[in-house]
């Protein structure tokens, strides 16, 4: 079981969280100029990673949002961030699809 | 005003006053139904010194800005929620003013007020034992190195959700559970205190 | 039989002042307080304790610990029986009664032992090669095989106990209490940190319980205890005993098994029989000492072969003798500390064999001097001989570095051999933390090497196994936990002192060869059966890799887990592919460490305590009047109300037709409900409905479709405009949860610049419909004061007043498509304003429903829920495309104009109805024609299926192909599950005023 430092309520168990997908994935501007490829890509297409990979969660106990930035293959969690802030220091944000 | 109405608390079909006249020798915890009057939901921008201000002058209590502790003067507390939700709980007479009060102070501020008083209802749980029965079902560290006096935090009890305050070194908590769960969040309290001896006791303040 | 003919008459850790009744088998012992199962059988002289798994050999006890293969047994009895018990860590009570496993009829006389005979026509991989062909086979095998397989068998009653969780925090957690664990906790507990130290045996100690070392110049249990009474003296330090670790898992979080009354008859009252730890710790240290190996030879199941570790424990701390007359085989030192504990206790020892040529190191060499004892070096065991036990061993020189046996036999008469294959540092709960394994050459086996979590091994665990390097190790591994934990140690705490021992090395041998032209098992793993020659045909059969090795040949598995065997086995398999161990790698090592009884893991959530049951604040008057329960979700809702006498279909039918001609009341409760404020609250709401929202007029209310991004509704359901920056949301009962979630997540993820804040209100508001043509009158005679006709309170409007004295919101909406109502009013009020509606409206009949019948209502008026609203649906499904704007964005928008969703073909929504009066089926596929060759053409699904007393029929809610091309026909509504295909009529969603004049009145 995971252990989550929310950045307000600490380190928890990850039951006290609920996971939300890969993080930073911002909802365009204005949809209907979108191509439905380009559509279809927001809604459907993630990085999915091996390594560094920035995610949300949400905290069941202040219910914020927040980013994490952890390793799928360890599940060693290196950083936590609120909403709009960018990833800290030399963490990277794994490539989408070219 | 509809104190002098009949109601029913969340935890009435339990007749736990005819229970609580039953006496336990040494008991190891004490459970109690509390009846802590007036809670509303606040939310506003604690950097905002308005709305600090504002929520403080309405209350008599500073905003508790320091994530998961509690603010408390009599029978007045006011509980850190989120980094822009707090929840005040004031017991006494014509509270039910309060929210307008509220509204009044923080009128030019963007905030909400949103009344759930009868959103949760309260156990009291203490005695010697107490930390021991919520750590069963809670996976938050309640060690006093980590969680005293004035400490809150919204946590699993078993399998519903709490907002647990603790009131004093005793320790003596508030666990606060959604109204829907009470009778659930009751029944387990009291099962996971049976190995440990279990008193009932009256209940608190009344609304 | 109560002599004890094994007892020695003094020493040893047990109270002779407390003898201990037991039953094995049916037979009565006694023993003492202390003992275990295995002691006491051993005391009693019984060494046949069990049938092996698959050619049901006679098996003895052979460890003294959790390493113990063959001694399982089944304890207890009725509804208490458990099986699969080792008797080596079973705690002797009073009373206890105990049984042997896999024999039948009894252990003696096993029909089941024909297996040995035909064992050379049950080699590795049988089962898999013989019954998996002809295909389908196996069906009819399996039964059989089934039930002649297995070890023990499972209760058949309900557990009369309970079990408990416990989480716990600690900055220290040190796991095991032998030397190096009781030093670690020392000194991380000296520094202040919050220690929690586990161990598997009732008491402190570890290895030194059976131990004649001598620490800081007093005896090793002298010095246990002082530790044991600091660390019980220190408020910052936890000590559990009786309690196993057996999970490793991310980031420090590990599983002890607390044995809390497992030594007593039963559980006291109010007492668990077992708890789980759920720990989370900052630091680990694993002092989990070491397994002693066997050593691999013919016949080495023998009862009567032992461990020689195990030997001296039962010797030392049980004083019992595990034979009368012993030969010690040995590949190193560690075993001379057994023939002195022998030849002090009694127990001659007629030969040490050990298969160094060079013999040991001095001090043991001093210990076999001084005693006399006849020595063969360079010599190794080649048989044991015996049918019951050993009888006598058979020894022969080794040649070649071990790789052969040469010379002239010669037999040694014992009825004890005690082995030593070296030592395995007990690894497991390193290994589950996802730690990298190291093989040590000098060791012989497999050590921990690179921690992947905050952890550190100390002691034997991490192949340190002299006493003096215990000490000093787990005192540094303790003080550094502290210090990594963030606590100063303490200067004063020193390891204890003792003194060092010279050993030679341990030199390998993984089997002892079989002289020419012979033959005999020689067995790596005992509990499941597998020798060397096992081995070597899955070696020879391909399955190379270690993991195909142990899936073909089941080395390592079951509850043993290869804690005897694991290295054996592999070294084995090396030698075979000419390569060496670490090249061959280990397996995995998987939680738990020990068998835990599923009811620990399960605790208390059983029976009631599974799941809440969330209770509506009129639960009281639902249950005062009798009403018939259900679970929806997790809410207990009233289901229908019968009346005396009344069958449920009744009482349904009743509650419906008083609806459609009086008025009904039900309790709508359990809604979602959730308040949405702030000044952009209209723009939040119509970024997330489909529908249009600024426009509302405050004191009125609009149904809506909320979708998700794509484009599927995610759920419908009404909100009100309770003033200008203040909205009241009411969600299905179903996705109350998952609704807010959803807004939370847009107000904070992707429109963080609105000003909009959520607060569920689900359990601020009791809410009640009342339903039907008199509705509006019952509501009248109940509000205090204030006009609820259509000038004040119109078709979807929303007013605030109060009903006996209490303030209500007042909703004019339906569900039902009669004129009605939604009443809220503070929960606390719930049953107050309940009651006074209830008397409001006895003058008009008003009839209390329940869920059966708002559904038969919802049906015949076509309203949707969430059985059609089931995640694939869209609002064009449901003919609402005329609501979704077209002028401005909204979630899912983008997603409705992608072509599958904007230009079909899709299923829209239809009513049905029975053609021939019959039931339609729920979940019904809609054919043209059920007996029609398969796969049947399906052409939609049923979604929604009751009677309607209003109709007189059954009807149906279905989503339909070519909906408008197939109005008027016949289809069937086919149900194979339950064999019934019934004809219906395609038609109209609403089947009752399809104009809705009911509903304004």
């Amino acid at each position: 079981m995971l252990l989550i430092e929310c950045p307000w309520c600490g380190p928890r168990d990850d039951q006290d969280f609920t996971y939300g997908g890969e993080a930073h994935i911002a909802r365009p501007e204005r949809p209907e100029k979108l191509s439905d490829e380009q559509w279809g890509d927001y809604l459907f297409m993630r990085s999915n990673p091996k390594g560094t990979h920035l995610e949300r969660w949400v905290c069941n106990g202040c219910r914020r949002w927040f980013n994490v930035c952890r390793d799928t293959v360890t599940d060693e969690i290196t950083a936590v961030y609120r909403m709009g802030e960018k990833p800290p220091g030399a963490i990277k944000k794994a490539g989408r699809k070219s | 005003m509809p104190e002098k109405y009949q109601w029913q608390s969340a935890l009435a079909t339990l007749g736990l006053e005819a229970r609580a006249l039953a006496p336990v020798a040494e008991p190891g915890v004490t459970l109690s139904e509390r009846r802590v009057g007036t809670q509303l939901v606040i939310r506003g921008d604690a950097a905002e010194a308005e709305f600090a201000a504002g929520v403080s002058s309405v209350l008599g209590l500073d905003l508790p800005t320091e994530p998961k502790t509690a603010h408390r003067k009599g029978d007045r507390t006011l509980l850190w929620l989120g980094p822009d939700e707090w929840l005040a709980v004031v017991a006494g007479e014509g509270e039910d003013r309060l929210a307008v009060s509220l509204a009044e102070a923080l009128v030019d501020l963007h905030h909400a007020i949103a009344d759930v008083s009868h959103s949760r209802a309260v156990i009291g749980l203490e005695g010697p034992r107490a930390r021991e029965v919520l750590m069963k079902g809670t996976n938050v560290d309640l060690h006093p190195r980590v969680f005293a006096e004035g400490s809150c935090v919204q946590a699993h009890l078993g399998r519903c959700h709490m907002l647990l305050h603790q009131l004093d070194a005793a320790p003596r908590y508030d666990i606060y559970v959604h109204r829907s769960f009470a009778v659930y969040a009751w029944s387990w309290l009291s099962d996971a205190s049976r190995e440990y001896g279990l008193s009932i006791a009256s209940s608190g303040a009344v609304r | 039989m109560t002599s004890q003919p094994f007892r020695r008459l003094e020493g040893g850790l047990i109270d002779r002042d407390r003898p201990l009744t037991f039953r094995f088998d049916g037979s009565t012992f006694t023993g003492y307080a202390g003992d275990t199962l295995a002691s006491a059988l051993l005391a009693n002289g019984v060494t046949l304790v069990g049938r092996s798994f698959k050619y049901h050999r006679r098996r003895g006890i052979v460890a003294a610990g959790v390493e113990e293969p063959n001694a399982l047994a089944t304890l207890r009895e009725g509804n208490r029986q458990e099986p699969n018990l080792r008797a080596t860590q079973v705690e002797l009570f009073d009373g206890l009664t105990a049984s042997s496993q896999n024999r039948w009829p009894s252990l003696d006389f096993d029909v089941g032992g024909i297996n040995n005979i035909l064992s050379r026509f049950l080699p590795a991989g049988f089962y898999y090669k013989t019954f998996m062909w002809p295909a389908g086979a196996w069906m009819f095998y399996e039964r059989f095989i089934r039930a002649a397989a297995g070890l023990g068998k499972a209760p058949l009653l309900g557990d009369p106990d309970y079990y408990e969780r416990r989480h716990a925090h600690c900055d220290v957690l040190v796991v095991g209490a032998g030397p190096a664990g009781l030093s670690a906790a020392l000194a991380a507990g000296r520094s202040g940190a919050r220690v929690i130290l586990v161990d598997d045996n009732a008491a402190l100690g570890g290895s030194l319980r059976g131990d004649t070392a001598t620490i800081n110049e007093v005896p090793a249990l002298a010095w246990v205890d002082e530790v044991g009474g600091t660390l019980e003296a220190l408020e910052n330090v936890r000590i559990l005993t009786r309690a196993t670790a057996v999970g490793y898992y991310d980031q420090n979080l590990i599983t002890v098994c607390e044995r809390v009354a497992d030594h007593l008859a039963r559980p006291d009252p109010h007492q668990p029989r077992q708890r789980l730890w759920w720990v989370r710790a900052k630091r680990v240290v694993l002092a989990t000492g070491a397994i002693e190996r066997p050593l691999v030879f013919a016949n080495n199941d023998l009862p009567g072969v032992m461990l020689a570790s195990a030997v001296r424990t039962y010797q030392l701390q049980y004083a019992v003798k595990c034979g009368r007359r012993a030969v010690v085989f040995t590949n190193n030192d560690s075993a001379y500390s057994c023939v002195s504990a022998l030849m002090g206790g009694g127990v001659p020892v007629s030969a040490v064999v050990d298969t160094r040529a060079s013999g040991p190191g001095d001090a043991a060499r001093k210990i076999v001097d001084s005693s006399g004892v006849e020595c063969l070096f360079g010599h190794a065991v080649v048989g044991a001989l015996g049918r019951q036990r050993v009888t006598s061993v058979e020894v022969m020189a080794l040649a070649d570095g071990g790789s052969r046996v040469t010379g002239r036999s010669r037999v040694i008469d014992c009825d004890l051999l005690c082995v030593s294959g070296g030592w395995n540092p007990t690894v497991h709960l390193f290994s589950q933390s996802q730690g990298k394994l190291r093989y040590d050459e000098g060791l012989t086996s497999f050590v921990p090497d690179a921690s992947s979590q905050a952890e550190s091994s100390a002691g034997a665990a991490r192949g340190e196994l002299g006493l003096d390097a215990c000490l000093r190790g787990g005192i540094e591994a303790g003080a550094e936990a502290a210090r990594l934990a963030g606590f100063t140690p303490t200067e004063d705490v020193e390891a204890a002192r003792c003194d060092h021992v010279d050993e030679a090395p341990v030199e390998a041998l993984w089997a002892v060869p079989l002289p020419a032209r012979r033959h005999g098992k020689r067995f790596v793993d005992l509990q499941n059966d597998v020798t060397a020659e096992d081995v070597a045909l899955a070696d020879r059969e391909g399955y190379q890799s270690v993991e195909h090795l142990k899936r073909y040949t089941t080395l390592g598995m079951g509850t043993d887990q290869g804690r005897t065997s694991n290295v054996n086995g592999l070294a084995i398999l090396a030698g075979l592919r000419d390569s060496d161990i670490p090249s061959v790698g280990t397996t995995t090592f998987r939680p738990p460490f020990n068998p835990v009884t599923l009811g620990t893991i399960t605790a208390r959530e059983v029976g009631a305590d599974l799941a809440p049951l969330r209770l509506s604040p009129m639960h009281d008057w639902h249950a005062g009047v009798g009403a018939n329960f259900v679970t929806v979700g997790l809410w207990l809702r009233t289901q229908f109300y019968a009346r005396p006498g009344e069958a449920m279909m009744e009482a349904i039918n009743r509650e419906v037709l008083a609806v459609r001609n009086a008025v009904g009341m039900v309790d709508v409760s359990t809604l979602g409900k959730i308040e949405i404020q702030g000044r952009d609250a209209a723009e939040f709401l119509e970024r997330v409905y489909i529908n249009r929202w600024t426009n509302l007029q405050v004191g009125r209310c609009r149904y809506g479709f909320m979708l998700r991004e794509d484009g599927f509704i995610l759920d419908d359901g009404t909100t009100t405009r309770v003033a200008d920056n203040n909205f009241y949301m009411t969600t299905t009962t179903a996705q109350a949860g998952p609704v807010m979630a959803h807004l939370e997540y847009y107000a904070q993820t992707v429109w963080p610049e609105l000003h909009v804040h959520l607060t569920s209100v689900t359990d601020q508001w009791a809410g009640m419909a009342i339903a039907g043509p008199r509705s509006r009158e019952v509501l009248a005679a109940a509000c205090e004061g204030g006009d609820v006709g259509d000038e004040s309170l119109p078709f979807m409007g929303y007013l605030e007043s109060r009903i006996a004295g209490v303030p209500v919101r007042l909703f004019r909406m339906t569900f039902s498509g009669e004129m009605a109502y939604e009443v809220h009013t503070p929960s606390d009020y719930g049953i107050r304003v309940w009651e006074a509606l209830m008397a409001a409206g006895k003058d008009f009949a008003i009839t209390p429903y329940g869920t059966e019948a708002m559904s038969v209502l919802r049906i015949e008026k076509g309203h949707v829920v969430g059985a059609e609203l089931d995640g694939r649906t869209i609002p064009a499904d449901f003919g609402f495309e005329r609501m979704q704007k077209k002028d401005r964005d909204f979630i899912g928008k983008r997603s409705l104009e992608r072509p599958a969703l904007a230009y079909g073909p899709r299923k829209r929504f239809v009513g049905l109805i029975s053609e021939d009066g019959r039931k339609i089926p729920r979940g019904a596929q809609l054919v043209w024609n059920p007996t029609a060759p398969k796969p049947v053409p399906m052409l939609g699904h049923v979604s929604s299926t009751c009677y309607s007393p209003n109709l007189g029929n059954y009807i149906a809610l279905a989503l339909l192909e070519d909906a408008d091309g197939y109005q008027g026909k016949l289809l069937y509504a086919s149900s194979p599950l339950t064999d019934s295909h019934v004809p219906v009529r395609v038609g109209h969603s609403v089947f009752i005023d399809p104009e809705g004049e009911r509903a304004r009145g």
